[in-house]
């Protein structure tokens, strides 16, 4: 894949290469941490002084749906060596889908100092780069955490119904037999599940690995306009909506169309269609 | 194991599912290889797991997995878990294992589609008794 910097992105700041992490990963003010859908990846092995934050038990009220509040991200933060002035280095498995989850949280809290290793865990293992059981010693740092704030990059289902009133762009990133409304969730898994298949109405449906190439890494910003705006219809002056089915996968697409190609109003639906598929009197589409 | 997993905590389950895991032994040759039947294959599982239920003289099943995806370390960990408790287990038992056991072994912080994927290849394991117990 081409350098960086090559690719025509808005704001290539966003990534950095592994070997950016494997030169500077240990640099004072710099903290690699990794984000997977498998749990046991980070204790299988990860980049020397990598901590882990896990999406569910680190990112997620343990008692209400949300996300943790303030004090809850500070002692986060601290917990793993991070103070408000690091550059956090996100990197996972499954093209970055779960480090693009942890990125987006992080700008909940204002941390925008916070980037994406192109290609993650994958391009970092075929690469034969080094992998470590060990886990680091982290002293705690000193974090001062404002007030979490939802307007910016967070939409709730009001803010969908809204959107809806003015035919806004939105766009639904799960796969196809999901977005059709064929597939709902498994049996005996009801944790994620709704009881409405479809999609919400006026949402175009582009997959979320659709941005990713197979190495993991993203695709150049071209050949994403093309799947963004030439397939999907979207703008860069558009106010978008995107949506999967707990706001993870959706938000590799708010990373994409954010920081890839410089939109400028993209909002992450979280609630996304475990809320709308089970929410009663919502419009939905098939 | 399932009592022994219930009073670990996240960091400890890991380790612990994550030697399993490290214990994992691929499908013996004598019984498949490369390129594995799609037939064996576990659907909607992205680790690319792969299930062979073997006859065993006494009425049982002797359980063999493939993972081939190189990050699939949930999936050989989950692997090896079913090769210990289901094979040479009576049929009838291995038939009834509710494929939502994954939980009780992961945690319930498990990913919808990851929990999705264990959970295949707990159903694909149990079918294989299922159909031997239709077919005596």
């Amino acid at each position: 894949m081409s350098d960086i910097n090559s690719r025509g992105y808005a704001n290539a700041d966003a990534l950095v290469s592994t070997d950016w992490v494997a030169k500077h990963g240990n640099d004072d003010g710099v903290r690699i941490v990794e984000s997977n859908e498998d749990p046991l990846l980070y204790p299988s092995g990860h980049i020397p002084g990598a901590v882990e934050i896990d999406w569910a038990a680190d990112l997620n009220d343990q008692l209400r749906r949300d996300y943790l509040d303030r004090d809850g991200f500070a002692s986060l933060m601290s917990s793993k060596g991070i103070s408000n002035d690091t550059t956090v280095v996100l990197y996972g498995d499954r093209s970055n889908w779960w480090a693009c989850y942890a990125l987006w949280i992080f700008q909940l809290f204002g941390h925008t100092n916070a980037k994406i290793m192109d290609g993650g865990r994958l391009k970092w293992e075929a690469e034969g780069r080094d992998l470590t059981r060990e886990a680091p010693n982290v002293a705690a740092a000193s974090y001062n955490a404002p007030e979490r704030d939802d307007s910016v990059v967070r939409a709730f289902r009001d803010d969908v119904l809204t959107h809806i009133g003015i035919s806004g762009q939105m766009i639904d990133v799960r796969s196809p037999e999901e977005y059709s409304g064929e597939r709902l969730h498994m049996p005996d898994f009801p944790n994620e599940g709704a009881l409405r298949g479809g999609h919400i109405p006026g949402a175009a449906n582009v997959p979320w690995a659709t941005a990713a190439n197979e190495d993991g890494t993203f695709k150049d910003a071209s050949a994403l306009r093309d799947i963004y705006e030439g397939n999907a219809g979207l703008d860069s002056d558009d106010d978008v909506i995107v949506y999967c089915r707990i706001g993870e996968r959706s938000s590799h697409t708010w990373f994409v169309l954010t920081n890839l190609l410089g939109y400028g109003n993209v909002k992450n639906y979280d609630g996304s269609w475990t809320e709308w598929g089970n929410s009663v009197g919502v419009p939905i589409e098939k | 194991m399932l009592e022994e997993l219930d009073g670990l905590d996240r960091v400890e389950r890991a380790q612990y599912l994550l030697e399993l895991s490290d214990d994992f032994s691929e499908v013996p040759e004598a019984i498949a290889t490369r390129p594995f039947p799609e037939n064996r294959r576990v659907p909607k599982c992205e680790s690319e797991a792969f299930v062979w239920a073997q006859d065993q003289d006494d009425g049982t099943l002797k359980f063999h997995y493939a993972v081939e995806n190189p990050l699939g370390i949930s999936a050989r960990a989950m692997g090896v878990i079913l090769d210990e408790t289901l094979s040479g287990q009576p049929v009838d038992q291995v038939a009834s294992v509710p494929p939502d056991i994954v939980h009780r072994i992961f945690g319930r912080q498990l990913s919808m589609g990851k929990g999705e994927g264990l959970a295949a290849m707990v159903e694909f394991s149990t079918y294989e008794a299922r159909r031997r117990l239709q077919t005596r």
